[in-house]
C-alpha cells in the first residue's frame, strides 16, 4: 500500500485470508485511485476461492471496519462537543462582561445610553462621529461579533449533541446535555457516574462546603436550568432534581452503551415530574 | 415504465404500494414476506412510485452514496446485486450496520462520498450509482464518483435544492447543478419529487 508509487491495489492485498482485523484495517486505511474488478482479482490471486466466498469475507470486513470507525468517531465526537459548549459559554460570558464595559463608557458620552448586548449591537451600527468615539464603537462591534459567535456555537451544539447523545439531548435539551458531558469530562465518564453525582454536577463548590460541614447539601447543580427543576415548587424541587438526574443518568448510559433512541424515557420522566408536582399542590 | 425484478406493487391493508422482499428494517408493514417501500421516506422509492424511467432491471451492482440509516439501501439490496453503501455520519451508520448484518451482499462503508479514493480499493465498477447526499456540491460528488460507473452504467440522483442554497429558488439551484453535471454526464430524464419530497429533483443520467 505504501510502496511510494500511487498504488492501485485492492483492500485484500497483503491481507491473510481469515484475518478479519487486518482486513478491516485495510478497508479503513487503504485507498486507490480507481476501482477495479476486485472480486475477480481476489479469486485470481487466491485470496478467495470464488466470488461468493469473496463477498462473504468482504461483508465481514466492511461491517467490522464500519463498526470500529463508528465507535472511534463517537468517542472523539464528545470531546468536540465539550470544546464547543465551553467556547459557547466563554463567548457568552465575555460578551456580557464587555457589554457592561460598553454601557459604562457610553453612559459618559450619550444621554440615551442603554445597557446589555442589545445596546452594544445598536452602538455597533453607528458611524463614529469623531476619533474619540471610534474606540467605544469599535468595542461595541466586538461585543456584537462575540454575541454572534456565541449564537453560532449554540446552534452547533444544538445540532451535534443529539447525534452524540440522542436520549440525553431529548430529555435535557441539547445544551444542558452538552454541559453535563462537559462537566463529567466525556459521555463515557458521565455514563459511569451515579445519579446522585449527576444531580449535583456543576455545584461542586456547594458540595465541598457541605462535605466540610459548613453548609446544607446542594439539591441540584447545572440541571437547575432544566424547566423540570426550576419550574417546580421550591418544596418539591429536591425531589424533581433527583427524579430528573435519575432519568438523565439512564439516558447517558443508553447513549454510551447502545446509542439507540428510547422515546419511552421521555414519557416516564414527564409522568414522574407530573406526580411530584401534583404532590406540591395538595 | 417497468419496475425492476424484485420490486412489485403489493396490497397492504387494501392499499397498493411498492414492496421488496427481505428482512424488515424500520417497522414497515410486511405481507407474505414483501416489505412496503414508503416513497415518503425514500427518494428512489418516490422515483419508482412516480414512474420515472430508471432503467433498473434488478441484480445490478450498486454504489449507494448517502446511505444514511439504510432505509432506502435496504430495499435496493433486496432487489439488486452487490450493493456498496457509503455514509459519512457515525450515528446513522450504526443503524446501517444492523441493516447490513441481515443482508448477504450489502457492504457498509464509513466514508466521505467527496473522497472516492478512500473507498476505490473496496468498491468494484458498478452498473448503477444512487446518490442522495445532503451536502453542498452534489454535482461535484456525482462527477467525482463517475470513475465507478461502467460505460453503460447509470446515475440515479436526487438533488436537494436546500442543501445547495436555501436562499435561491429551487429551479435556479437545479439549473446550476445540471449545468455542472453535464460536464460528465448526459442527462436522460428528470422529474420533481413532489408530493413525496419538497424541492427535490430526481434525475437519471449516463456517463459521457
Amino acid at each position: 500500500m505504501t510502496d511510494g508509487t500511487p498504488g492501485n491495489t485492492g483492500w485484500f492485498e497483503g491481507v491473510e485470508p481469515g484475518d478479519v482485523a487486518a482486513a478491516a484495517a485495510a478497508i479503513r486505511e487503504g485507498s486507490a485511485e480507481r476501482p477495479r474488478n476486485w472480486p475477480a482479482e481476489a479469486v485470481e490471486t487466491g485470496f478467495a476461492d470464488d466470488e461468493s466466498a469473496y463477498y462473504e469475507t468482504l461483508k465481514e470486513a466492511t461491517i467490522e471496519a464500519a463498526d470500529a470507525g463508528v465507535t472511534e468517531r463517537e468517542q472523539a465526537d464528545d470531546q468536540q462537543l465539550i470544546h464547543a459548549v465551553r467556547s459557547m459559554d466563554d463567548c457568552e460570558r465575555t460578551a456580557n462582561e464587555l457589554a457592561e464595559r460598553v454601557a459604562e463608557w457610553a453612559g459618559t458620552r450619550f444621554s440615551e445610553a442603554g445597557t446589555g448586548i442589545e445596546y452594544a449591537r445598536e452602538l455597533a451600527t453607528r458611524e463614529p462621529a469623531d476619533t474619540t468615539e471610534r474606540p467605544l464603537i469599535g468595542l461595541a462591534r466586538r461585543v456584537a461579533d462575540l454575541a454572534d459567535e456565541a449564537a453560532v456555537l449554540r446552534r452547533h451544539v444544538e445540532s451535534t449533541a443529539p447525534d452524540i447523545a440522542p436520549n440525553l439531548s431529548a430529555l435535557a435539551g441539547p445544551v444542558l446535555a452538552a454541559r453535563l458531558i462537559s462537566l463529567a469530562g466525556g459521555l463515557e465518564s458521565l455514563a459511569k457516574k451515579p445519579s446522585g453525582t449527576v444531580q449535583v454536577l456543576g455545584a461542586e463548590d456547594a458540595l465541598f462546603a457541605h462535605l466540610q460541614g459548613s453548609a446544607p447539601s446542594p439539591k441540584h447543580g447545572v440541571i437547575y436550568t432544566h424547566e423540570y427543576v426550576s419550574g417546580t415548587d421550591p418544596d418539591e424541587r429536591g425531589s424533581a432534581a433527583r427524579a430528573l438526574a435519575g432519568k438523565l443518568t439512564i439516558a447517558a448510559r443508553i447513549d454510551h452503551y447502545s446509542g439507540d433512541r428510547r422515546p419511552e424515557l421521555d414519557a416516564e420522566l414527564d409522568e414522574r415530574i407530573a406526580t411530584i408536582r401534583s404532590r406540591g399542590e395538595q | 415504465m417497468s419496475l425492476p425484478d424484485g420490486v412489485q406493487r403489493r396490497s397492504f391493508d387494501g392499499e397498493v404500494a411498492l414492496a421488496t422482499r427481505g428482512p424488515p428494517v424500520y417497522g414497515e408493514p410486511v405481507v407474505d414476506g414483501w416489505r412496503r417501500w414508503d416513497p415518503e421516506r425514500s427518494k428512489l422509492g418516490a422515483m419508482l412510485e412516480k414512474g420515472v424511467e430508471t432503467g433498473l432491471t434488478g441484480d445490478e451492482t450498486v454504489l449507494y452514496l448517502g446511505a444514511a440509516s439504510g432505509t432506502t439501501v435496504s430495499h435496493v439490496a433486496d432487489f439488486a446485486g452487490p450493493t456498496y453503501a457509503v455514509e459519512f455520519a457515525a450515528r446513522p451508520t450504526r443503524d446501517l450496520l444492523d441493516v447490513a448484518r441481515e443482508r448477504e451482499r450489502l457492504f457498509p462503508l464509513l466514508k466521505d462520498a467527496r473522497a472516492p479514493e478512500t473507498y476505490a480499493h473496496v468498491v468494484e465498477p458498478v452498473d448503477v450509482i444512487v446518490q442522495d447526499v445532503a451536502t453542498r456540491g452534489q454535482a461535484a460528488v456525482a462527477l467525482d464518483n463517475r470513475r465507478f460507473l461502467n460505460d453503460d452504467g447509470r446515475l440515479l440522483m436526487a438533488i436537494k435544492a436546500r442543501s445547495e442554497d436555501v436562499t435561491r429558488s429551487p429551479e435556479a439551484v437545479f439549473d446550476d447543478v445540471l449545468d455542472s453535471l453535464e460536464t460528465g454526464y448526459e442527462i436522460r430524464n428528470r422529474e420533481r419529487l413532489e408530493p413525496y419530497h419538497d424541492d427535490h429533483l430526481a434525475l437519471c443520467a449516463e456517463p459521457r
